[in-house]
């Protein structure tokens, strides 16, 4: 029997196993929600703003380990309002797959109503798009879609089609697999390279693991944590590796880089055998790759991009292969060895970390008469048993959340680490909690930042995401003024927000509970209180110091030892 | 330094805006691009040529090679290879001039491939070197109109690109 282009999207879709599309409808795509209407295997979820469409389809991909995000947009407006969202899940490496509306082949180039060149305009920040331009194509590109975006090294993958292929029908086929001579994903490590690793790590004296987001992403924290606590090696985790080892074991030293903590910077500028597993030398994370050349090590890097290695850090040993692959193989050499690492050289090794740490570069003024933000972050962990999904926004909130919420497990924290985009948070949260049903998802944010997409309030009411929103309300953009003090002789251009609209009533509006919170003997009532409304979402607006800064802090051109303690 | 970079790449739209976008994307040099289907007209077969230190032509195969159309990279210089680029260039040739200008194809293993009273368009086929030393052998105001291809490279002897 021959389908539309659109009832083939949503079959597509359906064989898929998609649980929810995000989306916002418009005029190129009322053939694909004419057949989502019919059909309610695929349920549709009406964001508010095109960004929170993709955002959320982000937070669901980030979320869960089965399934990639999936969202449906119209063209022109539909595909700029989007961009914000697919640049954030490509900086970050989140599998996700886009379906663009697009008007009809004949007028594409004519300045059509609606028109933009989607292809053009999401090149730069997609792991690959197509359009689509005859029906035929239509079901093995959007196979080719799925595969791609969650296969290697994930991203986002636009499909755009235009309305006439929605319309036109053909015989429909979903291939089982697809391959493509173009694209072969590796996954296997070179045995040589992991032997060369293997002898590096066991005559290790300073030894150091630093592991990114390509753990969560390919669901290696089970053997990540083996083989932490096999060595008995120090591990860190970068903004978006937090969760990928438990951060309650005495082996993990936090955070490292520009917000990281003291131990992990100094462990790392330190050591003399660096393991960087699915990381990728950021520079919010190493600082100046000079001064970080100004202490010897040998670095040995596991990721499954190519060019993520020595891309900005020469690597000694170099091993292209998917985390769990090599991780297996390592550990499996490792376990055969008879020799072991210099337990002698690791205890001094350990010693001296402990001196860092001891330097409790984390602590705070708890004695306070204002409510400081960090407080806050740490009575929430404590309240929901360090066990919620976090998201967050851009800016100081984010740094604390990530430095305060000690995440034991992968996938529960969720944040926009590459492209820092402000408005994440909220439709992350959206998507997170589809993916689980059942969670308390909470999400971290400022008074500026959640206001860039703030209309999802009306989304979380539709349909009962019962979100705990913490809004650290420091009545500034608390990242900019920080810079500002620091940097640029406390002059703070346009960092002060002005006009705030009083958020609990914000919150009731939408028909969600608004709590205002001032001072620091509420705090914990008023968390508790509002993590116990099981179904409702809780806007809380924390009245905070304004004057917080977020410490340790790398400057930028520095290196990692050069941090601004408190 | 300078390097001759070829692939292969599925022959599709927006290929060769793949390619290019990520060049100005990432700040990488072209010096010259050229691209054309193969004998399987499912590919095509493109010759970069950049200049940049090691690291930077490490990157660049690197991110040619994770393009999804792009089928294969090779880097010329890491082996013996041969580069030609086509020129055609139209000449003043009247007078006294019309004599000199055949001599000095001729010299060059020019081809004239087009004649008018005034002008001569010659066929130049050579490195780019050679090409930059034929248009500076002649007057710089008998040039009227010069169109080069940009280099095409292959490797010499057994070493073969193909899918
Ligand atoms: C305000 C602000 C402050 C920040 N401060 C810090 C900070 O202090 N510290 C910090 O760490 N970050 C910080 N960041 C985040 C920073 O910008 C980067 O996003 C982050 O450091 C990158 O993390 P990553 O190296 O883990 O790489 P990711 O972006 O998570 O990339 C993952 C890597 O893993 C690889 N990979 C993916 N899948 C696999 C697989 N299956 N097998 C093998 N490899 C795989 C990928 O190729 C890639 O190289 C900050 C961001 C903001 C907005
Ligand atoms: C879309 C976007 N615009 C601008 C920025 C730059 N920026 C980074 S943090 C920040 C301030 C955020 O303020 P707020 O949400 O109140 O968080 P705070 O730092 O005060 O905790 C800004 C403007 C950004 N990251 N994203
Ligand atoms: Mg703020």
């Amino acid at each position: 029997m021959e389908l539309t282009g659109a009832e083939i999207v949503v079959r597509c879709l359906q064989e898929e196993g998609v649980e929810y599309v995000f989306g916002y409808p418009g005029g190129a795509v009322l053939y694909l929600y004419d057949e989502l209407f019919k059909q309610d295997k695929v349920k549709h979820i009406l964001v508010r703003h095109e960004q929170a469409a993709v955002h959320a389809a982000d937070g669901y991909a980030r979320a869960q380990d089965r399934k990639p995000g999936v969202a449906l947009v119209t063209s022109g407006p539909g595909v700029t309002n989007a961009v914000t969202g697919i640049a954030t899940a490509h900086m970050d490496s989140i599998p996700l797959v886009i379906i663009t509306g697009q008007v009809p082949t004949p007028a594409i180039g004519q300045d059509a109503f609606q028109e933009c060149d989607t292809v053009g305009i999401t090149r730069p920040c997609v792991k690959h798009n197509f359009l689509v331009k005859d029906v035929k194509d239509l079901a093995v590109t959007i196979k080719k879609a799925f595969y791609i975006a969650s296969t290697g090294r994930p991203g986002p993958v636009v499909v755009d089609v235009p309305k006439d292929v929605s319309i036109a029908k053909t015989e429909f086929h979903y291939p089982e697999t697809v391959s493509m001579r173009s694209y072969n994903p590796v996954t296997k490590g070179h045995a040589g390279q992991i032997k060369k690793a293997a002898q590096l790590i066991l005559e290790a004296k300073r030894p150091m693991i630093y592991t990114g987001g390509g753990v969560i992403l390919s669901n290696a924290s089970a053997l990540l944590t083996e083989l932490v606590r096999m060595l008995g090696f120090p591990c860190t985790n970068t903004l978006m590796g937090l969760g990928a080892y438990p951060a309650t074991d005495p082996l993990f030293l936090g955070m490292l880089g520009m917000h990281g903590t003291y131990e992990a910077n100094m462990a790392m500028q330190h050591c003399d055998v660096l393991l960087a597993v699915g990381a990728r030398f950021d520079d919010r994370v190493i600082g100046n790759p000079k001064h970080f050349y100004n202490e010897e090590r040998k670095i040995i890097h596991i990721d499954i991009d190519p060019s993520s290695i020595s891309k900005r850090v020469k690597v000694d040993v170099p091993i292209v292969g998917n985390v769990p692959d090599v991780l297996e193989e390592l550990l499996k050499l490792l376990k055969a060895s008879k020799e072991k690492p210099d337990q002698q050289a690791l205890k001094t090794w350990w010693t001296q970390i402990e001196l860092w740490r001891s330097r409790d570069c984390l602590k705070y003024d708890r004695a306070a008469a204002v409510i400081k933000p960090q407080y806050v972050l740490e009575k929430m962990y404590e309240i929901t048993k360090g066990d919620a999904f976090v998201t967050s926004d851009v800016g100081q909130h984010q740094m604390w959340a990530a430095q305060f919420y000690k995440f034991d497990k992968p996938r529960r924290w969720i944040n926009s680490g590459g492209l820092g985009t402000m408005g994440f948070g909220l439709p992350a949260a959206m998507g997170a909690r589809l993916a689980n049903p059942k969670a308390t998802v909470a999400c971290v944010t400022g008074e500026a930042s959640i206001q860039m997409c703030i209309q999802e309030l009306s989304t979380c009411k539709q349909y009962h995401l019962p979100i705990k929103i913490v809004n650290l309300n420091n009545r500034y953009l608390g990242m900019v003024r920080q810079w500002q003090e620091f940097f640029h002789g406390n002059r703070y251009a346009e960092s002060y927000m002005d006009a705030l609209p009083d958020f609990v009533k914000l919150a009731e509006s939408y028909g969600h509970v608004g709590m205002r919170i001032e001072k620091p003997a509420d705090v914990e009532g008023a968390l508790k209180e509002a993590f116990a409304l099981k179904d409702r979402l809780v806007f809380m607006d924390f009245i905070t110091d304004q004057t917080e800064n977020v410490f340790p802090m790398i400057p930028g051109g520095k290196g990692l030892s050069e941090m601004i303690l408190v | 330094m300078r390097h001759i970079i070829s692939l292969l790449l599925e022959n599709e739209a927006g290929a060769l805006s793949r390619v290019s976008g990520l060049f100005s994307a990432r700040g990488y040099n072209i010096e010259s691009l050229s691209v054309a289907p193969t004998e399987d007209a499912t590919l095509s077969r493109m010759t970069v040529v950049t200049t940049g230190s090691d690291d930077v032509i490490e990157q660049i195969t690197k991110q040619l090679n994770k393009l999804i159309d792009v089928v294969k990279v090779v880097d010329l210089n890491e082996g013996e290879h041969i580069e030609r680029e086509l020129m055609l260039v139209k000449v003043r040739a009247s007078g006294k001039d019309r004599e000199e200008m055949k001599r000095m194809a001729d010299i060059f293993r020019g081809r004239i491939i087009d004649v008018t009273d005034k002008t001569y368009t010659i066929e130049l086929t050579g490195t780019g070197e050679k090409l930059d030393a034929f248009l500076q052998g002649l007057e710089r105001s008998s040039i009227l109109e010069t169109v080069r291809t940009g280099a095409s490279g292959i490797g010499r002897g057994e070493r073969i690109l193909r899918v």
